[in-house]
């Protein structure tokens, strides 16, 4: 494990040294498995944040208060530590150039993580694909590569739409509320050009946002998910 | 050998029955969702539920028929992939053994295939025999679409992305032809005893 860094107050950025790594495709998770000195193990999922193209393996990981593994990662790790991983894992939540587009990325929280491998991915490539994202968090200082992602759309033909919750600016100039079917008609690539959506979030988030795409006439066979949590219920 | 992760103690779970519980899950109270693609709504009256490929005759029965065929109770734990398991689940449908009672095939695999394009490879070894249902109640009530809803397979012995939602059919098969999530890189067979998580385990 080589550096740690602060994302957001509930978030980490885990850069990793690896001795042997096959590589990954955008979008692919890893299992982390911690081992306590008398042979407990809990072993959880955390999907990759940086693209194949970069050099260092990035885990972005969400401190989950009743977590067992999360606050471990985000509170206790420290830069030399040992960590076992295995993976990459999971070959349909996956996005690669020849997959085309347009690509349309949806996220909420930090369900943007794998989205933000897909990106970087995009971004090291020919950019052939046009690429939207529209990513929604709670307030400003929860959204996760914030700085990043607002140079990629400076510098790339990146169009990046945020929308905030719970919490904004007063001088907010962005979207406010969750996603929901008038943002999508507004923001998303319109169903006839058939776009390529990759939606990630917790599941009440992925659950609505995939509706209220089919909902509008986007095709459900180029509707991929990716969930996370529990349902509540 | 794993390394000592320095610092980690984690959080037992001294309740947990290890009879119960496989090697590297944990349980949980909560129903958690997980799925590939927008969740299908599937109107009562279109749907049907087909047993065909290596048959003699193909069988089809639509949703009102399918109900009223011989259904059974079952309380089951239930073992996802992702790590959670929940005990003592409650469900209502119909057996497998059932389905298959009047169909004659040599078949020894079968794909089961839903709503949304999922499919999900199974040996008839593993349904057969009282260890498969399509179910279509949860706890005393109609499947929510969510949960797979208006019907699913229910395999619990395996791993729960065997157990399809929206399940729509079977298909028997003379060979084993891998599914969705199994060419993806999961367990051919998905035994959560043996942690048959990902090829190669």
């Amino acid at each position: 494990m080589a550096t740690l860094r602060d994302e957001t107050p509930l978030t980490k950025t885990i850069r990793l040294e690896l001795d042997d790594w096959s590589g990954h495709r955008a979008g692919q998770h890893v299992d982390i498995r911690l081992t306590a000195e008398d042979g407990y193990q809990a072993e959880r999922s955390y999907s990759i944040a940086s693209a194949p193209e970069d050099t260092q393996l990035a885990l972005t990981v969400e401190r989950l208060d009743d977590g067992e593994v999360s606050p471990y990662l985000t509170d206790e790790l420290r830069p030399g530590d040992d960590l076992e991983l295995r993976g990459p894992i999971g070959g349909y939540f996956v996005w690669e150039e020849p997959y085309g587009g347009p690509l349309l990325l949806v996220g909420g929280g930090s369900g943007v993580v794998p989205l933000r491998a897909m990106l970087r991915h995009w971004a090291a490539g020919p950019r052939d694909v046009p690429v939207r994202l529209i990513y929604s968090a709670r307030s400003l200082e929860e959204v996760i590569y914030r700085e990043e992602l607002t140079r990629l759309a400076e510098e790339t033909g990146l169009e990046f739409h945020l929308t905030l919750t719970r919490q904004w600016p007063d001088d907010w100039a962005g979207h406010r509320g969750r996603i929901d079917r008038a943002l999508l008609d507004q923001v998303a690539f319109p169903p006839a050009q058939r776009p390529l959506v990759y939606v990630c979030g917790p599941t009440a988030f992925v659950e609505t946002a995939a509706q209220a795409l089919v909902a509008s006439g986007h095709e459900a066979g180029r509707i991929r998910n990716e969930r996370f949590g529990p349902t509540g219920t | 050998m794993s390394p000592i992760s320095r610092g980690f103690t984690g959080r037992r779970r001294e309740g947990d029955d290890p009879s119960r519980v496989p090697p590297g899950q944990y349980v949980t109270a909560d129903f958690p969702v997980l799925s590939a693609g927008p969740t299908p709504h599937t109107p009562l009256d279109e749907w049907s539920f087909t047993i065909d490929g290596a048959v003699t005759e193909a069988v089809s029965w639509p949703w009102e028929e399918f109900i009223a065929l011989p259904a059974e109770d079952v309380t089951v734990d239930i073992h996802c992939v992702t790590k959670w398991s929940k005990l003592d689940t409650s469900w209502r449908g119909v057996s497998v053994d059932a389905l298959l009672e009047n169909v004659e095939s040599e078949a020894g695999y079968l794909t089961a295939w839903s709503d949304g394009g999922y499919t999900t490879n199974l040996a008839l070894g593993d349904v057969a025999d009282g260890q498969g249902w399509v179910a279509y109640e949860y706890g005393g009530q109609p499947l929510e679409p969510e949960h797979g809803g208006p019907a699913r397979l229910l395999v619990p012995h395996l791993y729960f992305w065997k157990s399809a939602k929206w399940v729509r059919g079977l298909t028997l098969t003379p060979d084993d032809q891998p599914g969705f999530w199994e060419t993806y890189g999961y367990h051919n067979r998905g035994d959560p005893w043996l942690e048959q998580r990902y090829q190669g385990d």
